[in-house]
């Protein structure tokens, strides 16, 4: 099954799924592969910039544990020895986790969030922590304020955001596997620029306990891999009930894993969003998501055309949505428990040094944020802006539970546009939010949606990605899909398309 | 700041005060286009006839969640601490709440 590794370079270009099996059969070591990413962090990364922590020690110590459970025979878990990326804003203990925000440099959370405790339990090797937009708001990671993330498919452009690190990361090679969130799209649409996979599970079919809260009622932490059973078998690792997330659903986890191995979409009905298409979508982007609807087709699933009228609002609806919970969770960072403290000269007041503080160490897109919820929420607007926006938000909620009565699963291309230049959207808000035009949907309703890559745009030759979308707590129709479309076209070109990613 | 109108400067540095920002002038002028420009664009969610529909809070039909009363661990007052700015017989050190004339 895992063809003998000689060298380090080779043990970087092994799936998380076949890391693992040359792990539990003594292949190659945990620290072999994990000093291997370590050593690929350490030629590439420079120029990439995924990482904004690399914890060299904590990892090696992570893989030697490993290696001593298996000289101890005991019986490893399908990820245990598997280098992962954990994005900035998930709480390592003893590690720092800044957000991407100059407000937490230097903050060691005390604690682990559920996700890394699992993950942790499950042998898996955290090399460190990547780059992301400022606390996760952001479609291209230059909101971070420690310098933006570089496409490894060109390094002029963006990877995505908020969480590029993470799929630059993985689309790099310097890890298998990594964890995003997604509030709007975080997950998704790094993924489609980068040409890797990415899964926003069910909402609350992950842990939100010892994640830093952009929008309570969006967020959703799930995998970033560059393969659809990698993806699942590291969903499958991070998800389940916890009480400590009042918001975390008690009720087995899909079986994605099955799923992504079964890959099998005949009967299978599928429904292409009419919404998302036509004027501001790339050509060559529609060109290759029509390409692999063909796909699926010819698999054996059967294709219609669905109306969600309403989706065209999502947009408009999240940006109040959004910086309304924004403001609101964002309010803790005020200078006084935790992260740094501007202006406490004696004379300024708490109040004071609050305000003093956030201008200094909030960036331009938080702030813009912040205030644009203080304001939807402020009496006199709230029924115009926040009150709308939520029952849009359930009308966003009815298309969908209509469209689920016709089809299994929807299709859509990730986002409209492959990966931009990096400067060309930074400083007007508006545009960069169209990013997220297509996967904001799914976050409003709390549905599970993947993105995998479906080709290079024939426009611009960078990858373009394909949105699934599948109703609450169906989260294995989407790796049924995702593993089906990804063996076919993996048939057709020969290999998966992150081989054709420039060398660095 | 009505919606669509150009909003005063007054507005923005209002909101600003509101949101804990200590803005320079430039930035309430920068901030303050900007938000006049998102304002403008989400404003189109008026369009839509919501008159009979329920607002959605959640993506969960949420009830409350409890757990039996017992004593757990948490975070050490060290722990607690160690994060903090400022700290001082084991308490966070804050800067004075009020105001000169009180």
């Amino acid at each position: 099954m895992t063809a003998p590794v000689t060298t380090g370079s080779d043990v970087t270009r092994l799936t998380a799924a076949e890391t693992a099996a040359a792990v539990a059969s003594g292949n190659i070591s945990a620290v072999e592969t994990t000093q291997a990413h370590l050593d690929r962090i350490g030629a590439v990364d420079e120029r990439v910039h995924a990482f904004l922590h690399v914890d060299t020690e904590g990892a090696l110590a992570a893989a030697q544990a490993v290696d001593d459970r298996r000289a101890a025979g005991e019986r490893l878990g399908p990820l245990a020895g598997v280098p992962l990326a954990m994005k900035d804003v998930i709480a390592t203990r003893g590690l720092p986790t800044t957000c991407g925000s100059r407000i937490l440099e230097g903050w060691i959370p005390p604690y682990d969030a559920t996700v890394v405790r699992r993950l942790r339990e499950a042998g898996v090797v955290i090399l460190g922590k990547t780059n992301m937009d400022e606390f996760a708001m952001g479609s291209s990671t230059e909101h971070s304020a420690y310098g933006p993330t570089h496409n490894p498919w060109d390094l002029d452009r963006i990877p995505g955001g908020s969480g590029g690190g993470s799929a630059a990361a993985v689309a790099a090679f310097e890890a298998p596997i990594a964890v995003g969130t997604d509030t709007g799209g975080s997950i998704r649409q790094p993924a489609a620029v980068t040409g890797t996979v990415g899964v926003k599970p069910t909402y609350g079919g992950v842990s939100r306990y010892g994640l830093v809260a952009l929008a309570s009622s969006l967020d959703q932490a799930g995998p970033c891999a560059r393969t659809v059973l990698d993806a699942a078998l590291l969903h499958e690792t991070i998800a389940g009930h916890d009480p400590l997330d009042s918001t975390s659903i008690d009720a087995p986890v899909p079986s994605v894993v099955a799923a992504a191995r079964a890959g099998d979409v005949t009967g299978l009905r599928i429904g292409v969003v009419k919404q998302f298409s036509g004027e501001g979508y790339q050509p060559g982007v529609l060109q290759r998501f029509r390409e692999a609807v063909e796909v699926l087709e010819g698999l054996g699933a059967s294709v219609v055309e669905v109306d969600c009228p309403h989706f065209d609002y999502a947009l408009p609806a999240y940006y109040l949505i959004l910086p309304s919970e924004c403001s609101s969770n964002l309010a803790r960072f005020d200078g006084m428990r935790y992260g740094l403290r501007v202006g406490d000269d004696g004379e300024h007041s708490a109040e004071e040094v609050m305000a003093l503080t956030r201008a200094a160490c909030f960036g331009a897109e938080a702030k813009r944020r912040i205030m644009l919820g203080a304001y939807a929420l402020s009496s006199g607007y709230y029924d115009a802006y926040y009150g709308q926006a939520q029952k849009v938000r359930t009308l966003i909620v009815r298309d969908f539970a209509a469209a689920f009565e016709q089809v299994d699963v929807l299709v859509s291309p990730t986002t409209p546009t492959t990966a931009f230049p990096i400067g060309e959207r930074i400083d007007d808000p508006l545009a960069m939010y169209l990013a997220d035009l297509c996967t904001i949907p799914s976050n409003l309703a709390g549905n599970a949606s993947m993105s995998l890559p479906v080709g290079l745009s024939p426009d611009d030759g960078l990858p373009v990605g394909l949105q699934v979308i599948a109703p609450p707590l169906a989260d294995d129709q989407l790796y049924r899909v995702g593993a089906a479309l990804e063996t076919a076209l993996r048939e057709r070109w020969g290999h998966l398309l992150i081989e054709e990613a420039p060398a660095l | 700041m009505s919606s669509g109108a150009a909003n005063t400067r007054a507005d923005v540095a209002h909101l600003a005060r509101l949101a804990r920002l200590a803005l320079t002038e430039t930035e309430l002028d920068h901030f303050g286009a900007q938000l006049d420009g998102i304002l403008a664009a989400v404003s189109r969610i008026g369009d839509l006839d919501t008159a009979d529909v329920p607002p959605t809070s959640h993506a969960l039909d949420l009830t409350n969640v409890e757990r039996d009363d017992v004593v757990r661990p948490g975070l050490t007052q060290e722990q607690a601490l160690a994060g903090a700015p400022a700290a001082e017989d084991g308490r966070f050190r804050v800067p004075r709440i009020l105001g000169e004339e009180a």
